[in-house]
């Protein structure tokens, strides 16, 4: 479904990947993994041509991604949840959610039932939400979108431990109706149990990818401990 | 909830204004109440671009000029008894503002997508001085059109009509005035709750996001660069007929500034913020402009003073701080 071949990305004159490859199959949910700085939303920015690559291939369903607007990728079917639960906050619930929305199986009634708590503050600016209600406002607002790819960047972090398990629990929902899910994060126990693949990088480079059970003590201590 | 009552009282105000000024038989005061009715349909549009959309634009006094230009060239020809086009199809001059204002803002709809396919690439300063480097391109040409009275404009000597109005009249005058201001209000109230207007907004606080969400920003800012600019221009129209006058000084840079001042005095992306700031604009140009040459020294204080403490403008001190977009 979507497949990065060895991108390399700058910011201005520093580069961040040097040389980052994965792959999502349909139906798969592969976590990107690493610490701090080694360039997993760098990685996200520039699967969605945010940050674009400079050299290498971001493909999705076959079709090469370079040169596209990246509202062009949104539309192929990019759902992405930016870092930061970023709404817009001066918008109402139902206004950030009916702006981004298109045709699809997702509507505000199946968003509503994933997370009530939206259909509850509809008519409340988005400001005026707590920082999980803002998180499921912005994944509702990729999933909205119908996408055929969702990629959700850090979508727990910094979140009460109930609300971030309300939110693994509309993660795995999603999985178990088949949504390919390409996600960043930093829980380790959780990704274990959801993830069918993890590719953890290191100085903007994939080193290790495999399957959960494979990040043994090993391999988590190497590359993703601090 | 209360910003909506702040905003109906601003809008009765008005013609309370101008119908106490009328019962007093004082007609030069309808005639202010009716500038300030017109400069607030001209904040109205601006706020479009620069409320909603984020879009600081120094260039809308191209398209209020070119309501005013289609106001005082239909006149010109109306009373010299020439045509407007001889060739290829002939145009006649015409006096009856719904003609004129459909030139006028047809006119302005293509100079602001014109102006805004070009200056939209670019953002922040870059936008501010290119849209002012179209702006004066526009200003030179009214300066350099000699045809149409040159450096020294177009003098409207008999009003233009309205089908069933005596426009010669202060308060009739006044009252088509103020139902433009209406349809201005409710049509910029209308396009914001869209979601065409809720994109726009979107545009405005984060356009990597917008584009997340799989819309592009920039035919989104246009649309909304160009309904801003055509609004502006019909408040041109009026306000050439309303000073019986029509010249390069509504093209000018100082104009673009005035109508963004009067938007950010009333409050930047506030519905009727333009309606508070025209008001007060006016009232300064009236009272302290008859005891001071300087009176936009004040005003320049009263800005500064909304800027730094009040950042709701009037409607915000008005009303509290409310939904911004």
């Amino acid at each position: 479904m979507l497949a990065v071949e060895r991108i390399t990305a700058f910011y201005g004159a520093a580069q961040a990947l040097f040389g980052v490859s994965l792959a999502v199959g349909a139906g798969e949910v592969v976590a990107l993994m690493g610490r701090n700085g080694m360039g997993k939303s760098t990685t996200i920015r520039a699967i969605c041509r945010l940050t674009p690559p400079r050299d290498g291939r971001v493909s999705f369903e076959g079709r090469d991604l370079a040169g596209l607007a990246p509202h062009r990728v949104a539309r192929l079917g990019l759902g992405l949840v930016p870092e930061g639960r970023r709404c817009f906050a001066t918008l109402t619930v139902a206004e950030n959610l009916m702006a981004a929305a298109r045709p699809g199986p997702w509507d505000m009634a199946r968003v509503s039932a994933l997370f009530p708590r939206l259909a509850e503050r509809a008519a409340q600016r988005a400001a005026t939400l707590s920082g999980g209600e803002q998180q499921m406002l912005a994944i509702g607002r990729a999933l909205i979108t119908n996408p055929r790819l969702l990629i959700l960047d850090e979508a727990t972090e910094g979140l009460a431990p109930v609300v971030r398990a309300e939110i693994w629990r509309a993660v795995a929902a999603l999985k178990a109706e088949g949504q390919a899910i390409l996600i960043v994060d930093k829980s380790l126990h959780e990704l274990r149990a959801l993830a069918d693949r993890c590719v953890i990088l290191e100085k903007g480079e994939d080193v290790w990818t495999g399957a959960p059970a494979g990040l043994t003590a090993a391999v988590t201590d190497r590359w993703l401990g601090v | 909830m209360r910003e909506g009552l702040v905003n109906l009282a601003l809008i009765a105000l008005l013609p309370l204004v101008a119908l106490g000024a009328q019962a007093a038989g004082e007609t030069y005061f309808v005639t202010l109440v009716t500038k300030a009715t017109i400069l607030a349909l001209a904040g109205i549009g601006l706020n479009l671009a620069l409320g909603v959309g984020g879009m600081v634009s120094l260039g809308h006094a191209a398209f209020f000029g070119i309501g005013g230009y289609a106001a005082g060239i239909a006149a010109h020809h109306v009373f010299a008894g020439t045509p407007v086009l001889g060739w290829p199809l002939t145009v006649e001059g015409t006096d009856q503002m719904p003609l004129i204002w459909l030139a006028g803002i047809a006119a302005a709809g293509l100079a602001a997508a014109a102006i805004g396919a070009v200056s939209l690439r670019t953002q922040g300063v870059h936008f501010i001085m290119i849209t002012l480097a179209f702006a004066q391109m526009v200003y030179y040409l009214g300066v350099s059109w000699k045809a149409y009275g040159g450096e020294d404009g177009l003098p409207i000597y008999l009003r233009n009509q309205f089908p069933g109005l005596d426009t010669g009249d202060a308060m009739q005058f006044f009252a088509l005035a103020f139902a433009c201001l209406l349809a201005g209000v409710a049509l910029v109230w209308q396009v914001s709750r869209s979601r065409f207007g809720q994109a726009l907004a979107m545009a405005r606080m984060n356009e990597a996001r917008l584009a997340a969400s799989g819309i592009s920003p920039y035919p989104v800012r246009l649309a909304g660069f160009v309904l801003s600019g055509m609004i502006v221009a019909l408040a041109g129209a009026l306000f050439a007929d309303l000073n019986g006058f029509t010249g390069p000084s509504m093209l000018s840079w100082h104009r673009s500034g005035e109508i963004m001042v009067l938007v950010i005095l009333g409050g930047v992306g506030r519905l009727c913020g333009p309606l508070a700031g025209a008001m007060l604009f006016v009232a300064f140009e009236t009272w302290l402009g008859g005891l001071t040459d300087r009176w936009q020294l004040f005003l320049g204080l009263v800005l500064l003073g909304v800027v730094l403490f009040a950042r709701g403008g009037l409607i915000g001190m008005l009303a509290g701080r409310a939904r911004h977009g």
